[in-house]
């Protein structure tokens, strides 16, 4: 699969295509196989040329995702990967840019990075392997960790309160939100289509099962048996319910608070409607704290999705711009505009 | 407006003055001295500038911690720093007096504010008598000048506020000096009126004192003469004053324009770098992107990652930010991607001197990496040779993939010198010759693309942003297999991948010129070699040591690495070396270590540069120490107990 190919065709491809000859190297039975597995099966699907696809990563077990890839990759260093694709894609908007973080990588070394990312809407796709532990420094608590968790770090158990890696999103500006889970290949792709075809900068947190140091974390929710109960899934336009005859609901209450509902203790037009495209971000936010954890019922698919200005767009249309009123830059009147005299 | 060109006879001719403009920091002494200095360029002067500021926007008025000077020195020759001491000194208010007397030396002339000169304003900059009173400043030329007064007098027939009127009294001293050195106001008249043309009232203010200093130096008798500094001869061709900052931003737009490739800018705000990014932030036409990030380690992480996409990536900082760049800049050194970093050195450790000069980052820029990170470093000598830097770090970068670290200072960041333009028609073209084909057959006969298969000459790795199909390929910042780019953990590659980074950047010295010495009638004992903005203070120290009838020998040094391929023979082929660096002896080290010359370094820290009297006194005193030395081993001292053979 490596033949030139014709420039202006998209060739149809398959999952081997984007597949590189690299030998996976995740523990067995880590969430992270699925989702190699999830994202090189959408791939084919979406029309696109891997010539023109970037994985980009930071460091972490989640960060060796580029290497698998059939793509251009570019393995960098802790933390960074949002800032150099900032760059990549701020120049190169004929780019798929994906971004594969973690935890540690973006949560914390790289916290920065990510909210800036996000507010500054560049055109890339995060994903997010959230598995609350840190894994390739073998078993510290990360920033999504829970309160008094026990860990090689901490063997008295964390102190911290976990970020809500949503509700960090969508305070930091960003225009494309959603989460999924490593149990479910068919939501994850649907997911990771919704936010590869968003312009700016989209966000997919996906609950990731550390099986050596964190195992289980999210089976009381995304274990086959609980996800009927547990999983909340929102589907735009639709009153947002869940359990396996939709028995269950969200409603919003008269103090804007929202909580959960026996459908069949209320009306059904007060259950809460799912609008991605509402412009203020405050129902996605509560719907991104709606629970606690997980072990209790979470919602799962996409919380926001609106559109605004892309920077390199902005960044092209100003060159433009610049260019169409000044002409292009000539070198020679560059160096004369401060005021220049002559010598003879 | 003509009547304030000249229409009086100067009295006096000299060769050169150096004008100091002290003030508060709100005064606007930086644009009074800015505005002569463009005046004096028009005229044809040579001329250095020295603006010397403090890091506080607006410190407590009239302290010691809030005076802002601006240094100009104008001849009618060719000249290399912006003068030692001042002739001249304008002083706004007493700190501004205090502050720069012990650089005055006695016999120069002083320009006061006495309007400022009350007990408040005495008391705050430490005064127990007035020095203009009491006799103190008996050893130079004082001129009282009621400058705050006439220009609120002026400027309130025009209906401005005593206390707005009050800010236009910088352009009374510009007028001032203007007549005293018969400078045309013509050309900061234009400036004022496109400056201010959307606030008329202040216009009037600011063109009102600028002539009423003028007309005072005319009419107040309180000067003898008027002097004159005629235009030097230089070089025929078209000039411009430019900063070090500004000569680095075009440098870089003409690097963008002779390799096509799109020039991406991702930095953060620091001084004294932050005008390079304003300035390139205005030339949006050139296809320059300028992306100002939430931290110095995204602005580089940022450049990195359009140098993976193609474009030429830049990097603009100071200390501090080179601290945080350097995990960043040993990825670039292990993915081999171009990257230009450009390091405005300032006064350290931690913050500093934020707004005053140091050549302290040397030693930073060479081992500042974890592991084996070698990397090119260039040095601008001159506020012009910016520009000439500029490209040839991109050249590096582009050639042989690598980052590349280009140091400046605030010295040359801020000040300027007359530019004879280049003709841009005759830069030389930089190639980026991106990777087009694979460059590897597997045994199944498929081809793809081995990203560290390298170029046999340069040891350069294959350049292939993302867009061509056939060469897709993954990079990291783990250790690589050579040739093939797969991650490898075993040791024999890693030694082998860590000695052919080490020898690119090495060979690296077969491409850039043999250093130049100075050495006029080539008799010389002493050399001494300098790098980066000491160039003017060196190569004056050096002239005014020849006018004593010595013989010196000056090398400069715009690579430090690797070092220009004949530096060893040349160390090697004088008695003594002196090395004067504006840090404790960092060149020196690297002189030491690699050639194993004993060479004498000559340091200073002050936030200030060297001045040409401290290298001539260096410099005799070296020559000296030789002549004793020869002296010596003449009078028949055993060699070996002299130890000189």
């Amino acid at each position: 699969m490596t033949d030139l190919a014709e420039p202006g065709a998209i060739t149809q491809t398959t999952r081997k295509d984007w597949t590189s000859d690299q030998e996976v190297r995740w523990c067995p039975g880590c969430g992270d196989y699925s989702i190699l597995a999830a994202v090189q099966m959408l791939l084919p699907e979406l029309g696109v040329r891997r010539e023109n696809t970037v994985f980009l990563s930071g460091i972490g077990c989640a960060a060796r995702f580029p290497y698998y890839m059939n793509t251009y990759g570019l393995h960098s260093i802790h933390g960074r990967a949002p800032a150099i694709a900032t760059g990549l894609a701020a120049t190169r908007p004929d780019l798929d840019v994906w971004v594969v973080t973690g935890d540690g990588d973006s949560l914390s070394i790289g916290g920065n990075h990510l909210i800036h990312a996000l507010r500054r809407n560049i055109n890339i796709t995060i994903l997010l392997f959230n598995n609350q532990i840190y894994g390739l420094t073998k078993g510290q608590y990360s920033p999504t960790s829970e309160v008094a968790k026990v860990t090689k770090s901490t063997p008295f158990g964390s102190l911290e309160r976990p970020f809500n890696p949503l509700s960090l999103a969508l305070g930091a500006e960003a225009t494309f939100v959603a989460r999924t889970h490593d149990m479910d290949r068919k939501h994850m792709m649907e997911t990771f289509r919704r936010a590869h075809d968003h312009r700016g900068a989209s966000f997919v947190e996906i609950y990731q099962n550390c099986n050596v140091f964190n195992d289980g974390a999210f089976a009381q929710i995304t274990g086959k048996d609980n996800r009927g109960e547990m999983l909340i899934p929102l589907v735009h336009g639709e009153p947002i319910r869940y359990g396996p005859e939709g028995e269950h609901g969200v409603v919003l209450r008269a103090d804007g608070s929202i909580s959960l509902v026996e459908v069949a203790d209320v009306d059904e037009s007060d259950l809460l409607v799912h609008d991605e495209h509402r412009d203020n971000p405050g129902l996605a936010f509560q719907l991104s704290r709606l629970s606690r954890g997980p072990f209790e019922p979470t919602p799962i698919g996409v919380f926001r999705d609106v559109e605004r200005a892309e920077y390199g767009a902005e960044m092209a249309r100003q060159i433009e711009e610049t260019t169409a009123r000044k002409g292009p830059g000539d070198l020679r009147d560059l160096l004369r505009s401060g005021s220049s005299w002559t010598v003879s | 407006m003509t009547d304030t060109t000249t229409n009086h006879e100067p009295s006096r001719v000299l060769d050169r003055v150096v004008i100091r403009f002290a003030g508060d920091s709100g005064d606007g002494m930086q644009l009074a001295g800015d505005r002569f200095t463009t005046s004096s360029a028009l005229l044809g002067n040579d001329l250095a500038t020295l603006p010397d500021f403090p890091a506080e926007i607006r410190a407590p008025a009239g302290t010691l911690a809030g005076v802002s000077a601006f240094q100009v020195h104008i001849s009618d020759h060719d000249i290399l720093t912006p003068g030692d001491d001042p002739n001249v000194l304008v002083a706004m208010n007493p700190a501004a007096l205090r502050a720069n007397l012990p650089t005055l030396p006695p016999g120069a002339t002083i320009i006061a504010n006495v309007d400022a000169f009350d007990d408040r304003n005495l008391g705050k900059a430490g005064f127990a008598h007035n020095p203009l009173a009491d006799g103190s400043l008996s050893a130079y030329t004082v001129y009282e000048v009621p400058m705050t007064s006439i220009t609120t007098e002026v400027c309130k027939e025009a209906g401005v506020k005593p206390r707005d009127a009050e800010r236009s009294k910088n352009f009374f001293a510009l007028g001032l000096i203007s007549w005293l050195y018969t400078r045309p106001l013509d050309p900061t008249v234009e400036w004022i009126e496109a400056r201010f043309s959307s606030n008329p009232m202040v216009k009037e203010a600011n063109l009102r004192a600028l002539k009423a200093g003028f007309h005072f130096g005319e009419t107040a008798e309180l000067f003898e003469s008027s002097y004159e500094v005629r235009p030097a001869p230089l070089e025929p061709g078209e000039y411009v004053n430019v900063t070090g900052n500004t000569a680095v931003a075009w440098g870089l737009i003409a690097a963008s324009r002779v390799s096509g490739l799109p020039l991406f800018l991702g930095t953060y705000p620091i001084t004294p770098a932050s005008d390079i990014l304003h300035e390139l932030s205005k030339h949006k036409n050139f296809g320059v992107r300028t992306f100002q990030a939430e931290d110095e380690i995204a602005g580089v992480g940022a450049a990195l990652g359009a140098a993976f996409g193609g474009a030429l990536g830049v990097t603009t900082t100071s200390g501090p930010g080179l601290d945080l760049k350097a995990e960043t800049i040993g990825l670039a050194v292990s993915l081999e991607l171009p990257l230009v970093v450009v390091d405005i050195q300032r006064g350290g450790p931690s913050t500093g001197l934020p707004t005053k000069t140091e050549q302290g980052d040397l030693l930073h820029a060479m081992y500042g990496r974890h592991g084996e990170a070698p990397l090119p470093i260039v040095a601008a000598s001159t506020p012009s040779h910016c520009f000439d830097v500029a490209l040839e770090a991109v050249r590096l970068a582009v050639k042989y993939r690598t980052p590349v670290i280009l140091l400046s200072d605030g010295y040359l960041a801020n000040g300027t010198e007359p530019w004879r333009l280049p003709d841009v028609e005759r830069l030389p073209r930089i190639d980026p010759d991106f990777a087009t084909a694979p460059n590897h057959t597997r045994p199944d006969g498929t081809e793809e693309l081995w990203p560290y298969q390298r170029d046999e000459a340069t040891l350069a790795r294959p350049w292939a942003p993302p867009g061509v199909a056939g060469l897709e390929h993954r990079i990291g910042g783990l250790e690589k297999s050579d040739g093939s780019g797969s991650v490898a953990y075993d040791g024999a590659n890693h030694e082998r991948m860590t000695r052919l980074r080490a020898a690119k950047i090495a060979g690296i010295t077969a491409d850039i010129p043999l250093v130049e010495v100075d050495d006029e009638q080539a008799g010389a004992t002493v050399l001494v070699v300098g790098w980066g903005s000491t160039y003017g203070a060196i190569a004056a120290g050096v002239r005014r040591v020849r006018a004593l009838g010595h013989q010196v020998a000056h090398a400069h040094l715009t690579h430090l690495n690797p070092f220009p391929p004949n530096l060893g023979d040349v160390l090697r082929s004088y008695r003594s070396v002196l090395v004067p660096e504006v840090n404790l002896g960092q060149l020196s080290r690297l002189l030491r270590a690699e050639y194993l010359v004993d060479v004498v370094s000559f340091t200073k820290v002050q936030g200030v540069p060297f001045r040409a009297a401290e290298i001539e006194s260096a410099i005799l005193h070296q020559v000296d120490a030789e002549a004793r030395r020869e002296e010596e081993a003449g009078a028949g001292w055993p060699a070996s107990a002299g130890g000189e053979q």
